[in-house]
């Protein structure tokens, strides 16, 4: 028991880092729909880095930077342009997600280093929790370190609150003299880092290699569970934890007997689950239940951000 | 997710800019990966064009790609990012299989029965994607996404399960169509019907959005939704109209496929060719007129890039790189110079 719970935190941690990154640049109203091509193009990136050079660090800056720089492109392109954030994402994504095919045909199947293992002491001695929590590899324990970082500065702090007015009304933050295109971009990109990482995180964590299309469709997982969220990270992150649970169920239904025959099929099953665990939250009714119960209000209803997807123009 | 549909102004001069990018960078990076760039692009025309073999092979890849996109147009006019096409395509190639498997009327009869069976499969797959926007309020690009997983997994489980071949259970596709159940070709492969479907499809698309009342309140919606309610259009029905046609075109494209082409349905059957279309139409800049062409080219870089993993050693992804710079590039120059056209404004005005 103790050691699928551990088994479910350490498979949904690169979810964690794509879907605080992704809450970010939502929140600051830029939507960076190229999660699913920047994780993949971050991976191979990560993976190859790391193979070439034999350090783990390297490997995961060099995959930060590729996800950075779709990042401000999106940015660029909407703030500058003028350009719709969803097309131009769309068109990154399939185009990361080629060029990761193309660019990673060396490494495909090769042996790399993967993050170094680390039980805390002390802590990981704690029964229960210490297995679950605290004996893991190190980019798992960055996942918690980004997600309460993440939830501290966006609800507690000063820029926090400022992030989520430049996402929510641009003009008044713009008025107050917060200069929100040059946040936006910052934000963005500090986003696709998040992402980055959660590219490195599969291919050197989670893993442990390269091949074609290693993550496809767990960056529009991420996406997904952002909205879900309602643009909380800890409820972002309550997600990942789920979608974890049902890839961890998949694997263990697998040998069983009774699934012999399906068995293939079962790898699709928790996107199928997830995505409509998502559909449901996310449907009218639901919500309105959500708003007509004030308990449930924090846990159910979710607005996203007024200002997103909206370009900003000083008058 | 406001100001939905977006606005792409194109010219002349942005598009061969586009392409003498798009070329450039690929150059590079062929030449990066160890290869000659002029051995590649001359691969990529012969893959495609080279005999007869080849162009009939690209024609039936351009035949789904283009009703997808025919769809698409439909889709994109009203402001919908039907992300879902992928799964409407393959709900339309089960249901044509599922004709095509258990139905003995004679070539004619079987024939007819599924294009109309895929052309409903795709049609309901995207009427649901329509009405959980419309009446649920779930944004169609995750309710579509969800649907396309439904649809793999749904085709997986036939190819596997229940349809799966005599004695064997594997992943490479149901046993072959019985002969009466595939279209007719001309030579190995072209088959007319195919051909004729997708050329209705893109002059149905073209009448429609040019010169029907429907197509301008359509366009209406997709502009501005709440104005269009406020002048009196029913905007929820423009919506799933919308997503009917835009499935229905993409059934057919996966009835195009299973009977014109793979003779069987095999779990890959969409070819991709949704999310390709996606960007056939951003790249035509969501005009009917331009998608054919568009599609033509597109289809000639992916066929022609399988050659490339061949003769030359590259990955055969090299094709998807090509379409996707172009896109971005073209989509990136079109919006600069939109930019300096209102900037432009701006200087006349002052």
């Amino acid at each position: 028991m103790e050691a699928t719970i551990a088994t479910i935190v350490a498979t949904a941690a690169p979810l964690v880092y794509a879907t605080v990154g992704e809450t970010i640049a939502e929140k600051a109203g830029v939507i960076n729909l190229s999660l699913d091509g920047s994780i993949l193009l971050s991976a191979m990136t990560g993976f190859a880095t790391t193979y070439v050079t034999g350090s783990v660090m390297l490997g995961f800056l060099a995959a930060m930077l590729v996800s950075m720089v779709i990042a401000a492109l999106i940015a660029f392109a909407s703030i500058e342009l003028k350009l719709n954030q969803i097309a131009i994402g769309f068109v990154l994504t399939l185009l990361a997600a080629e060029l990761s095919s193309f660019l990673g045909r060396p490494y495909v199947g090769v042996r790399g280093t993967s993050v170094p293992h680390w039980r805390v002491p002390l802590l990981s001695d704690i029964p229960f929790l210490g297995k679950v929590l605290f004996d893991h590899n190190l980019s798992v324990y960055g996942s918690f370190l980004a997600l309460i970082a993440a939830y501290v500065f966006i609800f507690r702090t000063k820029r926090g609150l400022e992030l989520q007015g430049i996402g929510e009304r641009p003009e008044a933050a713009f008025a107050r003299g917060i200069p929100v295109n040059r946040m936006r971009y910052l934000y963005t990109v500090i986003g696709g880092a998040l992402v980055g990482i959660a590219g490195a995180a599969y291919s050197l964590d989670v893993k442990f290699g390269w091949r074609e299309n290693l993550t496809l469709n767990f960056g529009w997982i991420a996406l997904a569970i952002v909205i879900f969220g309602g643009w909380h990270p800890v409820r972002a992150a309550f997600g990942c934890y789920l979608f974890g649970a049902l890839q961890v169920l998949a694997l263990k239904l697998q040998p069983v007997s009774a699934f012999q025959g399906v068995s293939q099929i079962l790898p699709i099953l928790p996107f199928v689950l997830m995505i409509f665990t998502l559909v449901i939250v996310y449907l009218d009714w639901f919500r309105r239940f959500g708003e007509r119960h004030p308990r449930w209000r924090r846990l159910l209803s979710s607005e996203p951000p007024a200002g997103i997807g909206r370009v900003f123009e000083r008058e | 997710m406001t100001h939905r549909r977006p606005v792409l102004h194109f010219r002349a001069g942005s598009r061969l800019i586009a392409v003498a990018l798009a070329l450039g960078f690929t150059s590079l990076l062929v030449a990066v990966a160890g290869a000659s760039p002029i051995e590649t692009f001359r691969l990529l025309w012969d893959g495609s064009l080279g005999t007869g073999d080849k162009f009939a092979n690209t024609v039936m890849t351009w035949v789904p790609l283009v009703l997808a996109s025919a769809g698409l147009v439909i889709t994109f006019s009203a402001g919908l990012w039907n992300i879902g096409v992928e799964g409407q395509i393959v709900m339309g190639a089960i249901a044509a299989s599922w004709v095509a498997r258990e139905v003995d009327l004679g070539t004619a009869g079987i024939i007819t029965l599924a294009i109309l069976a895929g052309l409903a499969g795709g049609l309901l797959w995207g009427l649901l994607a329509g009405a959980l926007r419309v009446y649920g309020r779930v944004n169609e690009i995750f309710g579509g996404l969800g649907l396309d997983f439904v649809a793999t997994g749904l085709v997986v489980y036939l190819v596997i399960g229940p349809w799966k071949r005599a004695g064997i259970a594997s992943t490479s596709g149901t046993d072959p169509f019985p002969r009466e159940a595939w279209l007719p070709t001309i030579g190995n492969k072209l088959a007319p019907i195919a051909v004729i479907l997708a050329v209705l499809a893109v002059v149905g698309v073209y009448a429609l959005m040019r010169g029907t009342y429907f197509g301008l309140r359509l366009k209406a919606v997709g502009a501005n939704a709440t104005s269009a309610f406020i002048i009196g259009i029913r905007t929820h029905r423009y919506l799933l109209a919308a997503m009917a046609i835009g499935g229905a075109l993409a059934g057919v494209a996966g009835t195009v496929q299973v009977i014109g082409f793979q003779h069987k349905l095999v779990p890959a059957i969409s070819g991709g060719y949704g999310f390709l279309g996606i960007l056939v139409v951003l790249l035509a800049a969501y005009r009917a007129a331009f998608i054919a062409p568009i599609a033509f080219f597109f289809v000639m870089i992916s066929v022609g890039s399988s050659q490339l993993s061949l003769r030359l050693g590259l990955d055969s992804s090299i094709g998807g790189v090509i379409q996707g710079t172009l896109v971005l590039v073209a989509v990136l120059v079109g919006g600069w110079q939109a930019q300096r056209a209102r900037h432009g404004a701006v200087a006349v005005e002052d």
